[in-house]
């Protein structure tokens, strides 16, 4: 089973649903996909049993073939090529490995290199019986949602894969959620909570996954978000009320189920729900 | 010369979301005389909450280009499956989400059974606000790709105005993370004020966002927002900038009214009386 805990605004408390999720579960491997800013080891302070830099293919032009003829540039849907007179310039940024520049190339004068963009860690978390999986995007790269489809790739069928996703609702947000069995969408008692929490329903029902809501930093002088879920029939599965003390602790890298143990049982229950309405899915599509 | 000096264009980023990016430029765009403002962070833009904006001007923007497959020609060779990078095809159909608009398919296809047409990724607005700044945001359709090239769009848009109608300030609320959309926030920027808090995932996604600007040579300065909730960490950050020649412009305390002026979805400034207020406002003056 994969769970990703997804929020259109950031700084909602992804990675500290998703953390404490993957600790109050047995045998959960958690997966952070927020591969431009990835936080979970702070919290999880995991042993890392492996490293590996994951690379894409990029074009090189082969200067003692090339006749500058500019087809590579005219079929760049990316603008990542221009042809001069006598020298061809890329935009390695721009670039999406697409391949399509060497493969129509008429004079075969494009070669493709690998090149790393980001790496993905694997360990586990020695106190408990917690995989972990990060992709961490290089600085100065464009394109997570590739690392992403990457790091998902790690996910281990017979166990529970907990995924915490990046912010937003754009393509690296749709890598991390698209085809997974469930999602949390993380949100808070504010307008911009609400807001960004609407955009992003409509992402997810858009991917046909099912989901429900977390409200964190709750605060009942907030009820429009309430009303929304309501009016939405999202099922609200946990509020978590503002405390500056659960601030501190985060600040800290502290999960919360080691500070507050009875956490640990709410988590349970969330995960039990979840499961129950994904077997539901299941059973109807008769898998 | 002396007049050309005060005009600015300020972009405000934090690398980790949620720590307080909105909040500040709403604030800025209040104390700024004879301003442009643009929300960048296009998949989840809620600045135009607090700023309540007149819309002047809808437009459309059209993204990249997507394939699709026309299943009375196809022939099923599968080719198209074969060369995609993307894992976009399946069964002779293309997944919208996963398409990245390459055109590789279209162009392979020997039986000219694909179609390859621009599509609209998501709309923009020109407006107004109440002090007569010109204020302009995006907002992408979910699940899009191309935010950077959104962001690029509407960047060209607001600096255009910022020219020609000699405004002074140009300011920019940037979207969280490092990647594409960030990258596209940054063109053009003489400043950047980074707000982060003093939380260990704080720290670390500052250092990443550091490396990122200095990477294109931009002046950088740092606002600790909610800096007593660890001040510790507030410190180890200090010591951090210090060690890197970067200054930090200010502390804005953890206040509980800073939500409550949210809740109303009202700018800090309207609680003047507000130790937030007081102190972004000597922060804008350190500007």
């Amino acid at each position: 089973m994969i769970i990703s805990i997804a929020s259109g605004k950031g700084g909602t408390g992804k990675t500290t649903i998703a953390v404490n999720l993957a600790l109050s579960v047995q045998h959960s491997v958690y997966i952070d996909c927020d591969v431009e800013e990835p936080n979970g080891h702070i919290l999880l302070k995991p042993v890392i049993s492996s490293q590996q830099y994951i690379t894409k293919k990029l074009p090189k032009i082969n200067s003692e073939r090339c006749t500058f003829c500019g087809k590579c540039s005219e079929l760049c849907e990316f603008n990542a090529i221009i042809v001069l007179k006598s020298d061809v310039m890329i935009f390695y940024d721009l670039c999406h490995g697409c391949g399509v520049c060497s493969y129509f190339c008429p004079e075969h004068a494009i070669q493709e290199i690998e090149r790393s963009f980001g790496e993905i860690r694997k360990g586990y978390i020695e106190s408990e019986s917690v995989d972990f999986v990060d992709g961490t995007l290089n600085v100065g790269e464009m394109h997570g949602a590739q690392l992403i489809k990457q790091v998902r790739k790690e996910a281990l069928p017979d166990r529970i894969n907990i995924i915490d996703a990046p912010p937003g609702t754009s393509c690296s947000m749709v890598a991390a959620v698209k085809d997974t069995d469930y999602c949390i969408l993380v949100t808070e008692s504010t307008p911009f909570g609400l807001n960004d929490l609407k955009l992003a329903v409509h992402v997810v029902r858009l991917l046909g996954v099912h989901f429900g809501v977390i409200i964190n930093k709750y605060d009942d002088n907030y009820p429009a978000l309430d009303n929304y879920c309501l009016s939405e029939q999202i099922p609200i599965l946990l509020k978590i009320p503002f405390d500056r003390k659960i601030a501190e602790y985060y600040s800290q890298g502290m999960p919360l189920v080691y500070v507050m143990p009875q956490l640990k049982e709410s988590f349970r229950q969330l995960f039990e729900q979840i499961q129950s309405v994904v077997q539901k899915k299941e059973m109807i599509l008769g898998k | 010369m002396e007049n050309e000096r005060t005009k600015k264009q300020l972009v405000i980023l934090s690398g980790k979301g949620g720590t307080g990016k909105t909040t500040l430029a709403a604030a800025f765009s209040r104390l700024a005389d004879n301003s442009v403002i643009t929300d960048c962070d296009v998949d989840a833009a809620d600045l135009f909450i607090l700023l309540k904006p007149e819309i002047k001007e809808e437009m459309q923007f059209y993204g990249g280009k997507k394939a699709a497959i026309n299943k009375d020609v196809c022939t099923q060779c599968g080719l198209c499956e074969q060369v995609c990078r993307f894992d976009a095809i399946k069964e002779f159909a293309i997944d919208d989400i996963l398409c990245e608009g390459c055109g590789f398919c279209f162009r392979v296809c020997p039986a000219n059974a694909i179609e390859f047409n621009k599509v609209i990724a998501g709309n923009y607005y020109d407006c107004r606000i109440t002090n007569g700044a010109e204020f302009l945001y995006a907002i992408l359709l979910p699940g899009e790709g191309n935010s950077g090239k959104l962001v690029t769009e509407l960047k060209k848009k607001a600096s255009d105005y910022f020219v020609q109608n000699k405004k002074e300030w140009f300011i920019v609320d940037g979207p969280p993370g490092i990647g594409c959309p960030v990258n596209a926030s940054l063109s053009g920027a003489d400043s950047v004020v980074l707000i982060t808090e003093p939380t260990l995932s704080g720290l670390h996604d500052l250092k990443r966002i550091i490396k990122l600007i200095q990477s294109f040579k931009i002046q950088v300065s740092v606002v600790i927002n909610k800096y007593d909730l660890n001040e510790e960490i507030a410190a180890e950050i200090e010591t951090f900038l210090k060690v890197e020649y970067i200054s930090l412009i200010g502390k804005i305390s953890f206040d509980e009214k800073v939500v409550f002026a949210l809740q109303q979805e009202k700018s800090i400034l309207d609680i003047p009386e507000s130790k937030a207020a007081k102190e972004i406002i000597t922060i804008w003056k350190s500007l």
